[in-house]
């Protein structure tokens, strides 16, 4: 049983092996792989020790003591929190020795190709068609919404591979080379001016069969894996009080006494109330999660983090008064990273409306807690034993 | 900031819920609290009785040495979730908690016995709607004796002593017997307010006023979440049982996407309100009465108020003509929660402690 001492101990040996100062980042965080520190509740052999996700905080602590370089997770989010969970619990073994070292250490960087232009909010309805040919699989059709596409080394892809079957039954779980020629990447502007999406166009892309994730015909129950550990991301994240969106409202409160205004004053205290509330309910999470006892209220997570975004973020253009008539500037740009606090109040206003779509929208969200979470009865089906072919579009 | 609080329940608290419950299940049920709240006795002395005496649960804040448990408040928080959801007409958060946090600070060992052990119970003649931090009527001292007459007093009718502030800045201990109480027709029939009318009473001096004030309507109002959660989840279980339940339109009720979200959106309220009521509760506990409880107290009280109102109405609502009948507990639960929303203090109040703790100031 590896504990808490051992896991220092652990540390040590690797910082003693591959000093930070001297050695190189890349080969250091392949030598954090390779010792097993790099997500301690991985298996042996693929990056972690299989021992409880609380310690890698263990882990973490030293390395950043000892100024050791990370992995950078923001810059491959959907490699690290979407990927990764999914090829572990579905890959072959071969899958997971070739595709997980890389994605971890970020020299290959991830990208999800699920929604498309007829499938959002009913992503089992996906067109993309899969066609067998011998040892490979023909792809075509058009996903959209893709952040990082053109970064990215890797796709995971869900596609249609038997219009035949009702829409649940017929898709299969692929990684998609993104360097293959008939992979067409076009960037799509959104509200704030930037592109941090885009639509990708899948032409005659031929997949081997190898880079199947899990069972043909199986792929929606594969998809789940990843999306359930989407909203973990998303929700998730643990924020000191007055982080996230409260904290730039409340720093132009303080500085800018001229801009008070009593109805302002009323809804900040009101918001800075509810950000401090929803930041309690994650920790309470957290804390159920390390006692063993994970609790629905993930689930809730997101939609409390996207209200509040929006509302902060609307109420520092309202007090920002004059000068929320300007935006700091609309080029056209492709970002590496989303950022929903950084740039400045007008930016957040509109990436935050986003916030209420991306990774299943407030509606959804309220459906799956109302039927998972409270039990109450789902909505009537009419899709279920309908073949996907037939459906109306 | 201090050290993470533990926002979890220990096996021991879950423990004492169970047997909260059971006990209420036994005396409290709805049919005779609502019989009860018409009657000439509205508290449910024999409930009170069973809690305070049988379980030991009104001396959970006095220390062992001074006649009581020696817990804190993390447990006496579980008790009222349990009282909440029952809408129990017992005086524990007036004695148990708040005439008992004013006497630990006098440090009045004969009292605090006689409350932590049920034999009498207590009650602070401040107002119920005062907040923590304000100023707060006193009576005369006219010759050794007071005078005059206190409005909105919470459990007076049920209390064998009164803790008065006088007006020389004493908190002085009342034989309710040489008070005059007269019964105020509550808007809450289970937390029945009344005027107390003092015209040369007897008075025992405990000690400060103020402080031992600040202290009782502080905890009292960080505690008070707690209560206002038990009512809100409750609110929140028999509305998801009823829908699942009820058929209109040949499908239970429950399976509509309208209600569904609003029933969705509530659970995040509830779930929330737990969290910032454990938080008060354990920044209460630990005993310090800092900034960061007053931040922890005043957070609880500026959310929980809406969300236990909003709770009820929500339960009025979707449960439609049944819930507007008086036979119904929809009402003790709305009444409760109503009232609590003042009690302590308003969420307004508590969001105006809020700007001054953490420096957002008013324009």
């Amino acid at each position: 049983m590896t504990d808490a001492a051992e896991l220092r101990s652990r540390t040590q040996e690797l910082l003693a092996a591959h000093p930070p100062a001297t050695t190189d980042r890349l080969d250091f965080l392949k030598a954090r792989f390779d010792a097993g520190l790099a997500w301690v509740h991985y298996p042996e052999g693929l990056g972690g020790l299989g021992v409880p996700r609380s310690l890698q905080a263990v882990v973490d602590a030293e390395l950043e003591a000892a100024g050791a370089p990370d992995n950078d997770s923001r810059r491959n989010g959907i490699g690290l929190g979407m990927a990764a969970p999914t090829i572990l619990k579905y890959g072959t073994e071969e899958q997971k020795q070739r595709y997980l070292r890389p994605l971890w250490i970020g020299e290959e960087v991830w990208c999800q190709l699920f929604s498309e232009p007829g499938a959002g909010s009913d992503l089992a309805a996906l067109g993309t068609r899969a066609v067998r040919e011998g040892d490979e699989w023909v792809v075509n059709g058009q996903k959209v919404w893709t952040s990082g596409a053109h970064n990215a080394r890797w796709a995971i892809l869900i596609a249609r591979t038997d219009p035949n079957v009702p829409k649940h039954a017929g898709i299969t779980y692929f990684i998609c080379d993104m360097t293959d020629p008939g992979v067409d990447v076009r960037p799509l502007r959104q509200i704030t001016g930037e592109a941090e999406f885009n639509e990708v166009f899948l032409t005659d892309v031929r997949i081997p069969d190898s880079r199947r994730l899990g069972e043909i015909g199986d792929g929606w129950r594969v998809a789940q894996t990843t999306l359930n550990n989407e909203r973990v991301a998303i929700g998730g994240m643990r924020l000191p009080r007055e982080g996230g969106m409260i904290a730039p409202v409340a720093k132009t409160w303080r500085e800018r006494p001229e801009l008070r205004t009593h109805d302002l004053h009323q809804r900040l205290l009101k918001l800075w109330v509810d950000s401090e509330v929803a930041r309690l309910t994650a920790e309470r999470l957290r804390q159920q999660l390390v006692a063993g006892q994970p609790g629905p209220e993930g689930a809730g997570m997101k939609l409390a983090f996207a209200r509040l975004n929006q509302e902060l973020s609307g109420l520092e253009v309202e007090l920002l008064g004059e000068e929320g008539l300007l935006y700091d500037d609309w080029t056209m740009r492709r970002p590496e990273l989303v950022d929903f606090t950084g740039r400045e109040a007008g930016y957040r206003y509109l990436r935050s409306k986003g916030n209420s779509i991306e990774g299943g929208t407030s509606e959804v969200l309220l459906n799956i807690v109302a039927e998972r979470v409270l039990g109450l009865p789902s909505e009537p089906r009419t899709d279920k034993d309908v073949a996907w072919k037939d459906l109306a579009r | 900031m201090s050290a993470q609080p533990d926002l979890l329940y220990s096996e021991e608290e879950e423990a004492l819920r169970s047997a909260v419950r059971d006990l209420l299940a036994d005396h409290c049920d709805a049919p005779g609290v609502i019989a009860r709240t018409e009657s000439d006795a509205p508290h449910d002395l024999a409930a009170w009785k069973a809690l305070a005496d049988g379980m030991g649960l009104a001396g959970l804040l006095v220390p062992e040495a001074q006649g009581g448990q020696g817990a804190t408040h993390r447990e006496v928080a579980v008790v009222l979730e349990e009282l909440g959801r029952a809408v129990a007409p017992v005086p524990y958060l007036t004695s148990a908690v708040v005439a008992t946090e004013a006497l630990l600070e006098c440090g009045d060992e004969e009292l605090l016995g006689q409350l932590a052990s049920g034999r009498a119970i207590g009650a602070l003649a401040v107002a119920l709607h005062r907040p923590p931090g304000t100023v707060f009527p006193a009576v005369r001292l006219e010759n050794g004796t007071l005078h005059g007459e206190l409005t909105g007093i919470a459990d007076a009718v049920a209390a064998d002593v009164l803790l008065v502030p006088a007006e020389d800045g004493g908190l002085y201990a009342v034989n309710a017997s040489d008070a005059t109480v007269t019964p105020q027709v509550s808007l809450d029939l289970t937390r029945p307010l009344a005027t107390v009318a003092l015209n040369g009473a007897q008075g025992r001096r405990l000690g400060d006023a103020e402080p031992a004030v600040r202290r009782a309507l502080r905890s009292g109002a960080g505690l008070l979440a707690s209560e206002q959660f038990g009512l809100a989840d409750w609110a929140l279980t028999e509305t998801v049982r009823y829908l699942k339940e009820r058929k209109q339109f040949n499908r239970p009720v429950g399976g509509f996407q309208a209600l569904k979200h609003r029933l969705a959106q509530l659970w995040l309220e509830v779930v929330n309100l737990r969290a910032a009521a454990r938080n008060a509760a354990d920044a209460l506990a630990n005993g310090e009465y800092d900034e960061e409880t007053a931040v922890a107290v005043a957070v609880a009280q500026a959310y929980a108020a809406p969300v236990a109102v909003h709770a009820a109405e929500e339960a009025l609502q979707l449960h439609a003509g049944i819930g507007m009948t008086w036979e119904h507990p929809i009402h003790l639960n709305l009444k409760r929660a109503k009232a609590d929303s003042i009690a302590y203090g308003t969420a307004g109040a508590h969001r105006s402690a809020v700007a001054e703790l953490v420096d957002l100031q008013a324009p």
